[in-house]
């Protein structure tokens, strides 16, 4: 036995699982990159503040794409795995937990990565963009780097969701979150009330920390964004444990 | 017999031990003050009805859950230790496996867990899955998915199985199969703790029974021994006496009202048909026949309130 190789095998086999069911790769691999194909590269040609609105759209859709494959990856799986009665199994074995943990979070990044990918390919050669690749490391760094809060709210959702109603239940928390935060649209377009929403909700730290690599974005100070993401991270954590212990109670006692 | 105290001290406790343990879920009393020890090396088959506490009584060996009072150890240790877990090897009730894994990678994950797992041919053999190797878990039938369940309780190669209801939903070949894989791993050494409703099951693989009603044990043995308790005849008769009184006369283990009938299951027939027509002369549609296994075997575990109940 070799902890290592439990961590790999965990995260190589919920790679497969995922994969192998089109529904789930397709949907958080394939809306994303849709939604900047039409809405990114449309506008291509005008000005998002320094950079063009392809360039802006990268960051803000690849938030979108990253937070979509980090809140499914962890809500529909463990509440599936739940409902199935996989996780009890798992539980049961000698596996260490964390392993568990290690290989949604390694599929989440890989689906982000891949997400961000596709639309940097998508917008450089259909698109306006063009990054110094100083840059776009910047940016893909930042997009990976800030995906754990929304890993932690998907655990606390799938502790609290059954297997059937979390994919509808998620994708309500999930796209009006996107869009007051400015994801679709850039928050100067949308109206007052709603802007003065956005610094309490998670994405709008996430993807202004992701636009500041472009030099885009409302240039507030870096630190503030990263710290809110840390304390929403720690707060869903703490939402997670006790819906956890909650399920626990419910399900064996 | 009386042990010596050095005996009783030094007699190391089996692999799995329930010390006075209540569990309860809200109002529903899953297990009362139950004590239980899986011995080492033994077969132990939990028989009992739905709702007994069997799969409680498993879940709480695994650490799956704590108890409300009393003490759990699966080899010494609290049952969550990741060193006692590498030691056993579990088949639960209520498990499902993703569908979209094949019945391979399924296996590598689980040996993966262990310190020295079986080799793959050895599980391959052990659960009978030759040619459904490569096979998507989904895309299995109900009796193979047992039998990937059961790969994945023996991949690891515990000293102790944990088997809850092993063989629902299996036919009979398969079942009389799986009986002799339990045996198997019984020779090797293995300690097998498994639960059933059926008297048969555990009578064929079990060294010591046992029996678990509404939460309490209700009764423990050999095989033999329970069989002893539960064979009998039943009597069957249309009769103006109530229950109660049936249920008092001498060598009736339990009465059962059924429409305007009475069942009454006894060790001999022949005094109690003498009382019960001495009783009641008027008596109709007397029947005797020897009572089945399972008619027995409900004897036993049905609590005696729910039978005065008509
Ligand atoms: N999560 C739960 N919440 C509430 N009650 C429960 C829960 N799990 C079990 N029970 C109750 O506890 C009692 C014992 O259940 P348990 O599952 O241990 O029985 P069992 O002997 O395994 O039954 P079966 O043969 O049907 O599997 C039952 O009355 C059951 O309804
Ligand atoms: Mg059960």
């Amino acid at each position: 036995m070799n902890t290592l190789r439990i961590f790999a095998l965990e995260a190589k086999y919920e790679f497969l699982k995922s994969w192998r069911l089109p529904i789930y790769s397709l949907s958080t691999l394939a809306f994303p990159l849709m939604f900047y194909a039409i809405f990114g590269l449309s506008f291509g040609n005008q000005n998002a503040g320094p950079v063009n609105t392809a360039t802006y759209m990268l960051a803000t859709y690849g938030a979108f794409g990253t937070i979509g494959a980090a809140l499914f990856g962890f809500g529909v799986g463990v509440a599936v795995e739940r409902g199935q009665g996989w996780m009890r199994l798992k539980r049961a074995s000698p596996m260490p937990p964390l392993a568990y943990f290690f290989a949604k979070i390694a599929l989440a990044l890989l689906f982000g990565a891949l997400i961000v990918l596709g639309m940097t390919l998508l917008g450089t050669l259909a698109g306006k963009v063009s990054l110094e690749p100083l840059t776009w490391l910047r940016l893909f760094g930042v997009l990976l780097l800030g995906v754990f809060p929304f890993c932690a709210l998907g655990l606390f959702f799938g502790y609290v969701l059954g297997p059937n109603s979390a994919p509808g239940v998620l994708n309500l928390v999930y796209l009006p979150m996107a869009f007051a935060s400015g994801l679709w649209v850039p928050l100067e377009a949308l109206p007052k009330a709603l802007q003065s929403v956005a610094p309490f909700l998670p994405p709008y730290h996430y993807a202004q920390l992701a636009l500041r690599t472009l030099g885009a974005g409302r240039g507030e100070n870096p630190w503030l964004h990263a710290l809110a993401l840390v304390g929403f991270t720690l707060a869903f954590l703490a939402l997670a444990l006790w819906a956890y212990r909650r399920d626990e109670g419910k399900t064996y006692g | 017999m009386v042990h010596s105290l050095t005996d009783v001290v030094h007699k190391p406790p089996g692999p799995a031990v329930l010390e006075r343990v209540s569990k309860h879920y809200g109002s529903v009393k899953a297990l009362e003050d139950v004590s239980l020890e899986v011995r080492a090396g033994e077969v132990l088959a939990l028989l009992g009805p739905n709702g007994a506490g069997k799969t409680t009584a498993v879940s709480l060996m695994l650490g799956l859950m704590r108890p409300g009072s009393g003490r759990v150890t699966l080899f010494g240790q609290d049952p969550g230790s990741p060193r006692a877990r590498q030691r056993a090897g579990a088949m639960l009730q209520l498990s499902g496996v993703p569908q979209t894994l094949r019945v391979r990678e399924l296996i590598d994950l689980f040996r993966s867990y262990y310190p020295a797992p079986l080799p793959l041919e050895r599980v391959v053999e052990a659960a009978q899955l030759e040619g459904i190797l490569h096979r998507l878990y989904g895309q299995l039938s109900g009796g193979q998915k047992q039998r990937v369940h059961f790969a994945l309780a023996v991949c690891g190669d515990p000293d102790v199985l944990f088997l809850d209801e092993p063989t629902v939903g299996m036919d009979v070949e398969s079942r009389r199969s799986f009986w002799s894989q339990v045996r198997s791993l019984a020779r090797a050494g293995k300690t097998v703790l498994l639960t059933t409703h059926y008297l048969e099951e555990a009578d064929a693989l079990a060294d010591r029974v046992v029996v678990l009603n509404q939460g309490r044990v209700t009764a423990e043995g050999t095989p033999a021994e329970i069989k002893a308790r539960t064979a009998g005849r039943q009597i069957r008769a249309v009769t103006r006496l109530s229950p109660d009184l049936v249920r008092r006369l001498p060598g009736v283990t339990s009465v059962q009202a059924k429409g305007t009938a009475l069942q009454v299951l006894a060790v001999r027939a022949e005094p109690v048909v003498a009382e019960l027509l001495r009783l009641d002369p008027g008596l109709s549609d007397l029947e005797v026949t020897g009572a089945g296994l399972e008619e027995a075997f409900l004897a036993l575990t049905t609590p005696a309130e729910k039978e005065a109940v008509r």
